[in-house]
């Protein structure tokens, strides 16, 4: 195959795998923290990208615009989910949040098929298909902005663990928990705390998303597949692991595409899933063996 | 066993009252109230996917269906059953083969006397199949793949053409079109949905094009719902061929013709689509008339020659809505069901489905020879060839009522 559409697809693949690495962000945030896998992640996602819908639809909120109200909004909500709902439901045992969160995405994906019907639905924004040539490639405006939004999500993650307080009550907490009670940290209030960041992350990518995707109850579930994917890959709770490993699952699955077709793109994503598993269960930049 | 007999009722029930309160909440026209004054209603199944995927379609062939239902009734119902109204009931396929087959158990056990839709292949293949178990006529509005006639349904009609029928006339006028313009073209891709429609069609087109003189360079599936098709073009990019044929559903065919024209891939000869879901579409050539010039398509199209065509058009447009095949190929076949019912005498399936088999019928909007059903077809029916010139729909061919000459090949953007 020439290079000539190989660099595009790679660049194309890059520009999705940032918004993937976005959802994941999220996910592997509340694992690294909660050491609990949040299955109500998609649901959420799908919730976020409904909430974009409408807010364009009924309000005429430009999606870009629309996350400086969800991001806060999503972040609230799932700030709320983990202190009054997951939290006290898990008593601290594993096994009962995932069962919780389990049952959470269930509630939340039905109850929007009961209010929105499962209809695909899509935006028309005028820069939906507007270029840039970059190296002989038309790369997509949105997904540039795309890109450029995750990877700046991404940094900011970083730079909030590591340098301000909150962030390192994080990883007080992530680390040792008990320890981290005794020094005088309130431990509900951190968990709270990320489990919120994990839902603003997840409102981000939806205001991203939804200018060139479409949104049904169930697209949710396809993302977060995806998102799991990312997080094993790049490694439990690595914020750079999930960054990486998000732009590597955005390149297998557009050359995947490429060579494989359409239909049959997504495969790529799932035998890459299963030999990570097989051969370095802890990831790429995964620190727990 | 009398447990069993209670919850069959019960169902039953539970069924046929459902239908009725989801009839009265989607507003089921307001001729429910004065039919039963009168007593001898006709219910008819319009049965169409108004949400999911093929949502738009299936709201237009509703359309088309209702202003037929509409006219009809107004005109006095069907007199020789004494005027009787006909009933809508409608249904929504969900856009699936199973959302399609639980509409056509909840309109049998309404007591519908026939079904007309389905729209999407898959969806005609599974419920003509199962309107077939109760003996209910049913009239497939568009659906193109052969397979729903083939397979000895003595209860499905088709009256439109299928696509063996649309891909060898596509074939013919290329051919007709690349000889008169000097053979420019020899190279051809393929793009289709991965559906029974859409492969069904790749693979006749397969089997036909090599003998027509053209080489197949690729042949591309891909899943309905699509939301990027850049992998898709740059195949296309690489591979420059002649001619593209794209055979998929609307939103997909408008994002595939959208992404060609970001990505600056052009053929050289044509984007030649056949059945392309929105390529002879008033609603994309509005919205997005840069991406839509001077595509062409072989697919239904109404018979402009016709009065009764031209009126239908105008109280379409004048509800603000566009004029696409769905329908007029939902009027047309309701229009063939009235004709039916007036010669049946009676809401009798059975009489109906022999009705239909032996229908002449000539009411209709489209461009089709005489109405005759040979195993459920009508042999009559064809397609027309269109082409968006600056920003309107014209025909290209059959010549007996083409309103431009194409432009082929693609002048220099």
């Amino acid at each position: 195959m020439q290079l000539t559409i190989l660099l595009p697809a790679i660049l194309n693949g890059l520009l999705t795998g940032a918004v993937y690495a976005l959802i994941a962000l999220g996910l592997t945030l509340v694992y690294g923290v909660l050491h609990i896998i949040n299955f109500a992640h998609g649901a959420m996602l799908t919730a976020a990208l409904f909430a974009a819908f409408f807010m364009h639809k009924l309000l005429g909120v430009d999606p870009y615009i629309a996350v400086f109200f969800l991001a806060p909004a999503f972040f609230a909500l799932g700030y709320a989910l983990q202190r009054f709902v997951i939290g006290p439901a898990a008593h601290g045992i594993d096994s009962n949040i995932l069962l919780v969160t389990l049952g959470l995405s269930i509630v939340i994906e039905n109850a929007m098929l009961h209010f929105f019907r499962a209809d695909t639905r899509t935006i028309d924004v005028a820069y939906a298909f507007d270029v840039v040539p970059i190296a002989g490639a038309y790369l997509s405006v949105p997904r540039l902005v795309g890109f450029a939004v995750a990877v700046l999500v991404a940094l900011l993650l970083s730079m909030l663990l590591t340098m301000t307080d909150t962030g390192k009550a994080i990883r007080a907490v992530a680390k040792e928990k008990l320890g981290a009670e005794l020094c005088g940290i309130d431990v509900a209030h951190v968990y709270a705390v990320t489990f919120g960041l994990g839902a603003a992350c997840v409102a981000v990518a939806a205001c991203l998303l939804i200018p060139t995707y479409y949104v049904n109850p169930h697209v949710g579930n396809a993302f977060v597949l995806i998102a799991f994917t990312v997080v094993v890959l790049g490694g439990m709770g690595s914020i750079p692991g999930a960054l990486i490993g998000g732009l590597f699952v955005g390149v297998v699955e557009s050359l995947c595409g490429l060579y494989l077709g359409e239909s049959l793109g997504q495969i790529g994503i799932f035998l890459m899933f299963i030999l990570v598993l097989l051969f370095r269960p802890s990831g790429l930049l995964g620190a727990r063996a | 066993m009398s447990h069993t007999f209670n919850s069959l009722n019960r169902r039953r029930f539970l069924q046929s009252s459902a239908l009725t309160v989801a009839a009265a909440a989607s507003g089921t026209l307001a001729a429910p109230a004065i039919l039963r004054a009168q007593g001898g209603a006709v219910k008819v199944g319009l049965l169409q996917p108004v949400s999911g995927a093929l949502a738009y379609s299936g709201q237009q062939g509703r359309l088309g269906a209702s202003l037929a239902v509409d006219e009809i009734n107004a005109a006095g119902g069907i007199k020789s059953m004494g005027g009787a109204k006909i009933e809508p009931v409608l249904g929504d396929a969900l856009s699936t083969p199973e959302g399609g087959n639980a509409e056509v158990e909840k309109m049998n056990s309404a007591g519908v006397s026939a079904i007309v839709g389905g729209y999407a292949s898959n969806i005609c293949l599974a419920t003509t199949q199962t309107a077939a178990r109760y003996e209910l006529p049913y009239l497939v509005d568009v659906g193109v793949t052969d397979a729903i006639v083939t397979r000895g349904l003595k209860n499905t009609f088709r009256f439109g053409p299928g696509f063996g029928v649309i891909a060898k006339t596509a074939l013919a006028n290329l051919i007709a079109i690349n000889d008169k313009a000097g053979k420019p073209a020899k190279t051809v891709m393929i793009v289709h949905e991965d559906s029974a429609f859409g492969s069904g069609l790749a693979k006749l087109l397969n089997a036909q094009l090599p003998a027509g003189g053209f080489q197949i360079l690729e042949t591309i599936p891909h899943p309905t719902p699509t939301r990027d098709f850049n992998n898709v073009v740059l195949k296309i990019k690489a591979a420059n061929p002649d001619i593209v044929i794209p055979a998929n559903y609307y939103n997909e065919y408008v994002l595939l013709a959208r992404t060609m024209q970001q990505q600056k891939v052009r053929p050289k000869a044509a984007i030649y689509s056949v059945l392309g879901g929105a390529a002879s579409s008033y609603k994309f050539v509005k919205e997005f008339p840069e991406a839509a010039q001077y595509i062409m398509d072989c697919n239904h199209w109404f018979d402009p020659r016709n009065p009764k065509a031209l009126a239908l058009k105008k109280k379409v447009e004048a509800q603000g809505q566009f004029f696409t095949y769905e329908v007029y190929l939902n009027y047309s076949s309701v229009l063939l069901l009235a004709d039916a019912l007036e010669r049946a005498k009676s809401a009798d399936r059975a009489a109906i489905t022999a009705a239909l088999a032996s229908s002449t019928f000539a009411g209709h909007v489209m461009p089709y020879g005489p109405t005759k059903f040979v195993d459920g077809q009508n042999q009559g029916a064809a397609p027309a060839n269109t082409q968006v010139i600056n920003g309107d729909i014209q025909v290209i061919l059959p010549e007996a009522f083409a309103s431009a000459k194409p432009i082929y090949p693609l002048p220099p953007a």
